[in-house]
């Protein structure tokens, strides 16, 4: 590609992330698979940061989960989404910053379908205060919780206390950046980088000193995909997705999988320990898998944050390989501690994939 | 091994790197016209054999370009090089010789390789 006409596309792919005072939205499944990430981005965006981030308790699921999964239709998803703008208006921000990658999708979609079709957006209005006598405005500005952590990396490469460098060889870790489909697949305009070169992932492994690894099935679904995994027949097919990705990304010998969705890490942690099963195959060093991390979980290891008050010993495939590489220390003994020391017991281990 | 109810599906990836390229280089040598291909089917759709087997120039072409040669060369068993193919080819290619090229210089690559 011509270097300047690349230039002038990237141009039109940059995003204006305002720098502070935003509504902050959790996922839905998120807090069930990696629980600590959410808790971990507003540790960081609050206290080592010092940005406003507010959160109310009376916020609920986008719909998108029952929405994808052919459950419940546009409209009512759309009033779910109204009544999430109402929540923000009365809290007085205009800044919007969803966690998960589908609801910044949907929300995206929402109000892009509302500029191209008002009725429906008076439509929507007139149910929301029938149903919760509640009025909104249309955020001014819409982020996923990515952009923030973009938007600070250089901040928090300053802050690092570890980097993505193995402390044994000196050279940078090897990672593979997944960005979920919902991020810029349909809006590329919306995502840093757009759908084809999306930068938010692998500006913060750069920022932090790995090497990004560019592999032929880069771009591919995870493959949650909503209803291929909801029903348990077609769960092959959603696997099937992900075990082709890790056959592309084997020969680049990968250190760790960042990626920035609800579902990609947990599809792409899980399967591993499934597809050892099923195969007998493993795509890690010595039998292990490859560790998958969500961006938070690495913002927290990066700013020296302990790898157990991260949630890891949440994952399926053992992240200790990866922290060894980094030189963090951590206490063995207390993977699987809760709060106050209190024992939570030791999972059953795989047959075939290597756990700490 | 766990029954999860559930299985991988075959992968449909094409491994390029795997492709038989110096029998298919020999063969666009002798026969430069099989670049031309544009897989349009007219070939295909205007065969007499069609009924009585599984002749599909285009698919035959295909498949040579993705090294699948023991899956390409039965299915031109059926041909009675007619060369309807070769006056409704839009691109001009003499795909009656074609047919005869590919024969001859797959089977001369099998023949040295059996020696």
């Amino acid at each position: 590609m011509i270097y300047e006409g690349k230039k002038k596309i990237w141009s039109e792919y940059q995003k204006e992330i305002p720098d502070d005072h935003y509504f902050y939205v959790r996922s839905c499944i998120r807090q069930n698979f990696f629980p600590a990430s959410e808790k971990m981005f507003l540790e960081i965006v609050r206290n080592r940061l010092g940005r406003d981030f507010h959160e109310t308790e009376h916020h609920t699921t986008c719909g998108g989960i029952a929405y994808h999964s052919d459950a419940i239709p546009q409209e009512t998803v759309m009033t779910i989404i109204a009544r999430q703008f109402a929540l923000m208006t009365e809290a007085g921000y205009e800044n919007y910053v969803a966690s998960c990658i589908t609801s910044f999708g949907l929300y995206t979609e929402t109000i892009e379908s509302w500029k191209h079709f008002p009725d429906l957006e008076a439509k929507i209005r007139e149910h929301l205060w029938k149903t919760c006598r509640k009025e909104f405005k249309v955020p001014k500005y819409l982020a996923h919780a990515s952009d923030i952590i973009y938007k600070y990396r250089n901040l928090i490469a300053s802050k690092a206390r570890y980097k993505l460098i193995n402390v044994k060889t000196g050279k940078p870790l090897r990672v593979v950046e997944h960005i979920g489909c919902h991020y810029a697949k349909m809006f590329p305009s919306k995502g840093v980088g757009g759908a084809e070169y999306p930068y938010v992932l692998a500006g913060m492994i750069e920022s932090w000193g790995g090497e990004i690894i560019d592999y032929p099935e880069r771009r591919h679904c995870c493959g949650f995909g909503f209803r291929q995994y909801l029903i348990k027949a077609n769960r092959g097919y959603s696997m099937s997705n992900t075990h082709k990705k890790f056959e592309s990304m084997e020969p680049f010998k990968p250190d760790m999988i960042i990626t920035n969705c609800p579902g990609c890490p947990y599809f792409l942690d899980r399967w591993q320990y499934v597809i050892s099963e099923l195969e007998g195959k493993t795509y890690g060093e010595n039998g292990y898998g490859i560790p998958v991390f969500t961006y938070e979980e690495v913002a927290g290891l990066v700013l020296g944050y302990d790898p157990w008050d991260l949630g890891l010993q949440m994952h399926q495939v053992a992240v200790e390989p990866l922290l060894d590489k980094m030189g963090i220390q951590y206490d063995p003994s207390m993977k699987y501690k809760g709060n106050e020391g209190r024992d939570l017991g030791m999972p059953e281990m795989p047959h075939f994939l290597k756990c700490c | 091994m766990i029954n999860f109810g559930f299985t991988l599906s075959p992968s449909s990836r094409i491994d390029l790197d795997k492709a038989n390229k110096p029998d298919f280089s020999r063969l666009a040598e002798i026969e430069p016209d099989i670049l031309k291909c544009m897989a349009c089917g007219s070939c295909a759709a205007s065969c007499s054999t069609v009924n009585f087997g599984k002749m599909n120039l285009r698919k035959v072409i295909l498949m040579l370009t993705r090294g699948e040669e023991k899956d390409a060369l039965p299915l031109l068993e059926t041909c009675v090089l007619c060369g309807k193919c070769t006056m409704v080819c839009p691109r001009g290619i003499n795909t009656r010789h074609l047919i005869i090229s590919i024969s001859e210089a797959y089977k001369k690559a099998q023949k040295t390789e059996r020696k």
